[in-house]
């Protein structure tokens, strides 16, 4: 196991490193547009061949794996805490915290948050920047994603809060904050860690499936999400295996770091 | 009992009212609220535009609309949609049945899958089947739902397939996690020391300790099931709930749009409630 | 007994094969049809009900872009252009066996015209202010005078569907090919065939051939794709350029490129006096100078090779050559030159400083382009009109909007700076476009609902239109509208990019499909299609 977890953590440092330092060699220019090759296949001039304008396309996977693997987790770990803050938290005091919390989350699980979304887009300034644009969006959906995560975060501090080692800490008398920080949070990591690792592709995604509303990231900036768009056209991919190059690296990136995050839990 | 159970109604019906209330605010003040594609048709005279650009006049006072709209739910009438200028009552009756049908199919199918594999690895804990589930449900959580539908328009397969594979990855991260935390408490320990077999473990020891968060996680993946519902009838063309979500999202379609809500806060709510109910909960001081 | 359960059994076994052997031709709408009320038809897929089961006086034939008589077997349109008076065929029926009279005609003019409506078909024929009168002159004969001229006036009448005035099923009872049977919302429009469709064949044969059409209603273009190259579905009225090049290389019988269409894409700025952008956009906007190097900069031949895959070609101007007769055949294209871009940017006083560009004022020439998301073709040219623009020091910002926030937008609030749209030209006459042209409409895009024009050259625009709008005969017409495209190719308040080609699908088991550029490309002649008679499993 531990060699599975050594090789995970080498793939998946390898290629961050490769999408952070891409952008260093002239070759990598995720902009420009080879009209002359659209749509080309694998060459020496473009490892991964062209996307439908001509850009090339390992220079766009490169740059779209910083942009979505930097800015997807950033939400992630943000939904993390709130649904700590919303859901945990309430959860542990019980009573009217936790049914106004329970509340607030079926809202938020249900309600069509879509239209905030493009609230936030339409008050932003015409013309700002794509890195900007894509960086409020997950910015928002961080805000936006913490409803599920704390439903079940709030289930786990329930069980917590009946549970007999709490008990025995408080009359040992803990502290509040040493009971938090030594007994809770400890046994919320498992929760809190499957969460995250499911939310950074659920981010990706999203952000994908909201460029068809006009929320996603602005070309001529790559992401992930953008690339994987490229997929539904599936049928009509004409044997360009390179377009799953986009899906290959988010699957390759987030299960290495799925197991080099899974270990053994403590108490 | 029954008053916790009043209780519980009450709040139900507030949390459904409060989620239509909340839509209607969300759509009337996003963007594009009011608008009609009509006001591009060259055809029209600066007349007809205005008259569309006033039929929904009424609909610009969100909440003096909400609370008519309220009154007249107490009489069953759920309006009429502007964009497909059909009863909202019959659009929802039609499509309701073929919406919970799909979800209701896929999340089984995606619950049967993630317990399966959660006891298989329970039984048999190899490095080689922890990997594998782990890559299977990376892979799916990283395709977009796009895909899958037009997969399964391509073998033909049925559409809750593909919420089964949307919710599926989700769930088993989850289960897969809860039971890994589990297999280190002390009374699990020593059920395997006495020489217990591990299903008899599994289902006497390990399942009753984690119950709660697996129900409140039912709870969650039924709202997932619903999400999922949307693009994948959106794009194979089922003719559901989720479908007249997406189709009335795009057109800011106000009446239909806050009825769709409140039905999925209710069934958000059902669903939550009663894991609620079924974990055997009550609200106790910490 | 025996006798009578054995012709009862025989009977029912000749009707459920005579079911099973009905001819069923399926194609996919894009979109849920929004009316079956002939009159409020705006959107594609109720156009395609009423087109398949209205009856209509007059028809443009699509092949031959003529006007032909249908319910109608005469017309005459008086010298002042106000009335018209149409004879009507004889032993015509709605399909449920209403017989067809002069007093339908009446009753569906007074609907169309109904102010309160605000139909789409019937604001065509607005010229003027009062009322459209209609008079019954004999059995057979009915006139329509209108208020003011109507230019083209016999042409418009190939949208107006004729409802029934005693039939208790009012629009659904109807004098077209087919009748709508069944339709299951989200799912399908199942239609069958008008029996008392009053056409025939040169044999004799009743029409239409095909017994029934179901429309399916499918928005992704994917699954429409797959479904037709399984035999699923058998006609694709309209094809992205992709797709067709993906079944043509695999089925090339099946595919047809008919040639430009009458649609256009195009860019224009916002040229609103009171727009919430700065003022010295405004001004750039404003400058011929700036709208015609921005045109020069781009490269359609580009646009049409890389987004459309070749079946497309640079546009001119408003028309399309596929409009044969108004299209203004001397109109010479704006060549692609970044030099002489630069150099007419020079002209209003803007330097290239580095590898930006600079007003006179010393603001970067930035500004940003919206269109709507999801539509990949408007995004790709997009991007290349970015990078195009960036050649001569320009930046621009792409922002993707969801249709009804774009429409905000550019109708409402006017806040945005460009923006990347088409038009779809339904109609060959420019009558159409009158609300485009005109400087006080709301379609004026660039700078609409003005209390008097703002430009010496709109103002000459909002004259040639009204005069071409009251004039008689074609010729002159032409020659205004003519002048009208010049002016706007001087000009530029639209940029246009392509003339897109219609790309159909036919499936090879159809006979008498024969492709046009005109809507509906593929079914213009519905009542004469018919399948190929080796069609497997449907022998008669």
């Amino acid at each position: 196991m531990r060699g599975l977890r050594t090789t995970a953590l080498t793939v998946a440092a390898v290629l961050l490193i490769a999408s952070l330092a891409g952008s260093l060699f002239a070759r990598f220019d995720y902009i420009r547009q080879d009209r002359q090759h659209v749509a080309a296949g694998p060459s020496a001039a473009h490892w991964l061949g062209t996307d439908d304008l001509g850009r090339d396309r390992l220079a766009r996977l490169l740059h779209g794996t910083r942009v979505s693997l930097l800015l997807a987790p950033a939400a992630a770990a943000l939904s993390m805490l709130l649904a700590l803050v919303f859901g945990a938290a309430p959860g542990f005091c019980g009573r009217f915290p936790e049914r106004a919390a329970k509340t607030a989350i079926d809202l938020f699980l249900s309600v069509p948050w879509l239209f905030l979304l493009l609230m936030v887009r339409a008050m932003l300034p015409l013309n700002t920047s794509p890195a900007a644009s894509v960086t409020i969006t997950f910015l928002v959906l961080g805000i936006l994603g913490w409803a599920a995560p704390a439903r079940i975060l709030l289930a786990r501090a329930q069980s917590l809060r009946q549970s007999d080692f709490i008990l025995l800490a408080r009359s040992t008398g803990i502290s509040h904050r040493q009971l938090v920080c030594r007994h809770v949070i400890p046994n919320l990591r498992p929760v809190l860690v499957a969460q995250f690792w499911i939310s950074v592709p659920v981010f990706v995604l999203a952000e994908a499936n909201l460029s068809i509303l006009g929320l996603g990231v602005a070309e001529p900036m790559p992401s992930l999400g953008s690339m994987l768009r490229e997929l539904e056209s599936v049928l009509s991919f004409r044997g360009d295996l390179c377009r799953f190059a986009a899906l290959v690296m988010l699957i390759v990136i987030v299960s290495s770091l799925q197991i080099v995050a899974d270990q053994p839990e403590v108490y | 009992m029954w008053t916790a159970i009043l209780r519980r109604l009450v709040l139900a019906v507030m949390t459904v009212v409060a989620g239509g209330l909340i839509s209607a605010m969300l759509v009337r003040y996003a963007p594009g609220f009011g608008t009609d594609e009509r006001q591009l048709d060259a055809r029209l005279s600066s007349d007809s535009i205005q008259a569309i650009r006033n039929s929904n006049a009424e609909e610009r006072n969100v909440a003096g609309y909400f609370a008519g709209r309220a009154y007249r739910l107490l009489h069953g009438d759920l309006g009429t949609s502007r964009s497909l200028n059909r009863p909202v009552r019959q659009l929802l009756t039609e499509r309701v049945g073929v919406t919970c049908s799909l979800a209701g199919k896929g999340l089984v199918s995606a619950w049967i899958a993630a317990a399966l594999l959660v006891f298989a690895a329970w039984i048999a804990p190899t490095p080689a089947l922890r990997v594998f589930t782990g890559v299977c449900s990376g892979m799916l959580l990283c395709l977009p739902a796009g895909v899958l539908a037009l997969l399964a328009i391509v073998v033909n397969g049925p559409a809750y397939v593909c919420i089964a594979l949307i919710v599926f990855p989700k769930v088993h991260r989850y289960l897969g996690n809860l039971v890994a935390a589990s297999s280190t408490m002390p009374h699990i320990i020593t059920a395997r020391a006495k020489g217990i077999s591990a299903p008899r473990v599994f289902f006497w020891h390990v399942v009753p300790v984690i119950r709660r968060e697996v129900l409140a996680l039912a709870g969650v993946s039924t709202s997932l099931a619903i999400g999922a519902a949307i693009p994948v009838e959106a794009l194979c063309g089922i003719p559901g709930v989720g479908q007249l979500a997406w189709q009335s999202a795009l057109a800011r379609d106000l009446p239909l749009l806050i009825n769709v809500s409140m039905l999925v806060v209710a069934f958000v709510v059902l669903a939550n409630s009663g894991a609620d109910l079924l974990a055997g909960e009550r609200s106790q001081p910490a | 007994m025996r006798r009578t359960i054995a012709v009862a059994s025989l009977l029912v076994a000749a009707f459920l094969t005579s079911a099973l052997c009905l001819d069923e031709l399926t194609f996919y709408v894009r979109s849920e049809p929004k009316t079956f009320n002939p009159a409020l038809v705006s959107d594609d897929a109720s156009e395609t009900v009423r087109y398949l089961t209205g009856g209509v006086l007059l028809r443009l034939n699509r092949g031959t872009q003529s006007l032909e008589p249908e319910l109608a077997t005469a017309w005459k349109v008086s010298p002042d252009g106000r009335t018209i008076t149409f004879t009507l065929r004889k032993g015509v029926y709605f399909s449920d066996g209403t017989p067809f009279t002069a007093l339908d005609v009446t009753y569906t003019m007074e609907q169309l015209m109904n102010p309160a409506l605000h139909s789409p078909t019937g604001d065509a024929f607005r010229s003027g202010a009062g009322k459209v009168s209609t008079a019954v002159l004999a059995p057979d004969k009915v006139s329509i005078t209108f208020p003011a001229p109507v230019a083209g006036l016999d042409k418009l009448f190939d949208q107006v569907a004729i409802v029934s005035s005693q039939s208790p099923k009012r629009e659904l009872a109807v004098l077209g090919p087919y009748y709508m049977s069944d339709y299951k919302p989200g799912s399908y429009v199942y239609l069958q065939k008008n029996p008392y469709y009053w056409k025939h064949d040169a044999a004799g044969r009743q029409l239409p051939h095909i017994d029934a059409l179901k429309l399916e209603i499918q928005a992704n273009r994917d699954i429409e794709l797959m479904k037709f190259t399984r035999n699923e579905i058998q006609l694709i009225n309209t094809m992205d350029a992709d797709n067709f090049d993906r079944l043509a290389r695999s089925s090339p019988e099946k595919v047809r490129d008919v040639g430009p269409s009458l649609d256009s894409e195009q860019v224009w700025f916002n040229q609103t006096a009171n727009a919430p952008i700065p003022a010295y956009k405004l001004e750039w906007f404003k400058s011929r100078n700036f709208r015609r190097a921005i045109s020069s900069a781009i490269n359609r031949e580009d646009l049409c090779k890389v987004v459309y895959d070749g079946h497309a070609q640079p546009a001119l101007g408003p028309v399309s050559p596929a409009n044969r007769f108004w299209f203004n055949a001397h109109l010479k294209p704006l060549r692609l030159d970044q030099n002489a871009a630069v150099q007419l940017l020079q002209q209003d006083g803007f330097q290239l400083s580095g590898s930006k560009l600079r007003d006179r004022a010393g603001h970067l020439v930035e500004f940003s382009i919206v269109t709507n998301a999801g539509n990949r073709s408007r995004e790709r040219m997009a991007t290349m009109i970015q990078q195009d623009l960036r050649s001569i020091g320009i930046t621009v910002n792409i922002v993707t909007l969801d249709f009804p926030s774009l429409i905000q937008r550019i109708s409402e609030t006017f806040n945005y700076e460009s923006a990347l749209l088409g038009f779809v030209n339904v109609e060959l006459d420019p009558n159409e476009q009158m609300n485009v042209w005109l400087s006080s409409s709301d379609e004026h895009q660039w700078n609409p609902r003005q209390k008097t024009p703002g430009t010496e050259w709109e103002a000459e625009i909002d004259r040639l239109m009204r005069a071409q709008a009251s004039a008689m005969d074609d010729p002159t017409r032409k020659r205004y509208f003519d002048r009208v495209q010049e002016i706007v190719a001087d000009q530029l308040p639209f940029i246009y990019l392509v003339n897109k080609d219609a790309l159909v699908g036919v499936s090879p088991l159809l006979e008498g499909v024969k492709p046009v550029v005109l809507r509906p490309q593929t079914y213009w002649n519905i009542e004469r299609l018919s399948f190929a008679a080796e069609r497997p499993g449907n022998a008669r």
